[in-house]
């Protein structure tokens, strides 16, 4: 591959980076406008995320190229405290009443597809995929 | 007028005809097609992204500037197409739990049923009335061979579900006492025990518990710190607190309560209630207990039902048919 598939996560500056990338792979993928936003908002939640509950971790991603159709997976990745109740952070209302932003249901909403692993002191792995409609 | 189809041909008629002639109507149109919109749950991006075709359709040469700052909305508007979304699976889980709640509350009628019996020489009337769905005041008749009468009347301090689950409780422990035990002071007593041991100190329920003798005319009675009812003394016209004093149920492991005995007269009347009767709010007022002895007399030469059907709709009335707290209201009259 002819690009650096990750980028990593120290600043709020690097979420910008993140999205940059992201929209990039989107635009050469031949996704829309409005799903190009999308796809930047996605990775806005899950490099801010990063940023803010593990300190520092990176986001990936990869072009899924499959005989019926093509799509953009993001890959978020981190070392940090984990989450202990994932089915509470995915209840609607749950980030959104406290004012920070979207969340993981957001996510997985702008998304067709949505995966998370978390362990408490393990660390968080998210994957979402966008299929190219 | 046409009505409004919901795709980009259509957006795009109606935006040219509005630039042309800057009419109301294409406005109007607009609204509707908003509308529309979020029936389907289309989210502002995306109406936005019409909007940008749209334009770029009929003016080929759309300055860069332009089309480059509808992008920037479009990318502005992407958490409000998330809030819609999320109002709308929120709106779903609601009437969900609505529904939910509708199933609970007609089982609690059910369980908590009770038949107004049939007694020689007595007229009852008796109305409940939950503010919300659930019901937490709670009434039971108990009738036996010798033709007795047990009323029992409750109220939990508080309303709703955790209400309703409380007085569940009461109902079976009142089932589960012995038959031969009526005494009023002894089943609140037991009761007393039973809440004391299985309620959360922070939940009061306050009772009456009364026993009609038909033998020998009278009526004798405890309370648990419930809201004292009335005697209503025909011949004269005139109501007489029943006075009873004791503990709400549960405050402490055990307790005492004092039984009192009344005799009744010919049409003379008992009449329970709850706070949901002398605690109705009208603005920021709670209404004098005067005032509902007033209502009450208005309406006592009705047969004893109809009575409390109507003290109940006036203050229904009176409080623009939204009950503060759960209603019930008894009476009962010595025909003979």
């Amino acid at each position: 591959m002819g690009f650096n598939p990750c980028v990593n996560i120290r600043k709020e500056w690097d979420i910008v980076g993140a999205r940059q990338l992201g929209r990039e792979h989107a635009k050469e993928l031949g996704f829309g406008t409005v799903d190009q936003a999308r796809i930047a908002t996605a990775i806005s939640e899950l490099a801010r995320n990063i940023y803010l509950y593990a300190g520092t971790g990176k986001v990936c991603f990869e072009i899924i190229n499959q005989l019926d159709k093509k799509g953009l997976k993001i890959i978020a990745v981190d070392k940090g405290p984990g989450i202990r109740d994932i089915s509470q952070v995915m209840q609607d209302g749950y980030s959104t009443s406290g004012g920070l932003g979207a969340g993981l249901p957001g996510v997985k909403r702008l998304m067709d597809h949505f995966e998370i692993r978390s362990d408490s002191g393990e660390g968080t792995e998210i994957e979402a995929i966008k299929w190219v409609r | 007028m046409e009505s409004v189809k919901l795709d980009l041909e259509n957006y795009r008629k109606l935006l040219k005809e509005y630039l042309l002639t800057n009419d109301e109507t294409a406005l109007y149109q607009a609204e509707q097609f908003s509308k529309l919109s979020v029936q389907h749950n289309i989210s502002p991006e995306e109406i936005i992204h019409v909007h940008i075709e749209a334009l770029k359709e009929l003016y080929p040469e759309l300055p860069r500037e332009v089309s480059d700052s509808l992008n920037f909305l479009l990318e502005a508007m992407i958490s409000y197409g998330l809030a819609l979304q999320e109002y709308q699976f929120l709106r779903a889980k609601q009437s969900e739990l609505e529904s939910e709640i509708s199933v609970a509350a007609s089982m609690q009628k059910t369980l908590l049923s009770t038949v107004k019996p049939d007694i020689k020489g007595l007229e009852i009337g008796a109305v409940s009335v939950p503010a919300n769905s659930m019901n937490g005041d709670y009434y039971h008749f108990v009738t036996d061979k010798e033709g007795t009468l047990g009323i029992a009347l409750a109220d939990v301090i508080g309303k709703g579900i955790p209400a309703a689950l409380a007085m569940s409780m009461i109902k079976y422990s009142m089932d589960s006492f012995p038959e031969n035990q009526r005494q009023p002071s002894m089943i609140l007593e037991n009761l007393n025990r039973v809440v004391e041991r299985n309620v959360d100190p922070s939940m009061f329920i306050t009772m009456f518990y009364g026993l009609y003798n038909p033998e020998s005319e009278t009526f004798s009675y405890a309370s648990a710190g419930h809201e004292p009812g009335f005697y209503y003394h025909a011949s004269e016209g005139m109501f007489e607190e029943i006075e009873a004093r004791g503990l709400v149920l549960g405050a402490t492991e055990h307790t005492t309560y004092q039984q009192f005995v009344n005799h009744i007269k010919k049409d003379d009347c008992i009449i329970l209630l709850t706070d949901g009767v002398t605690e109705c709010r009208v603005g920021d007022r709670f209404i004098e207990r005067d005032e509902v002895l007033q209502v009450i007399k208005d309406y006592i030469h009705l047969p004893a039902q109809e009575a409390v059907d109507s003290v109940f709709k006036y203050f229904e009335r009176l409080q623009d048919f939204h009950l503060r707290d759960d209603f019930t209201l008894i009476i009962i009259r010595k025909k003979v």
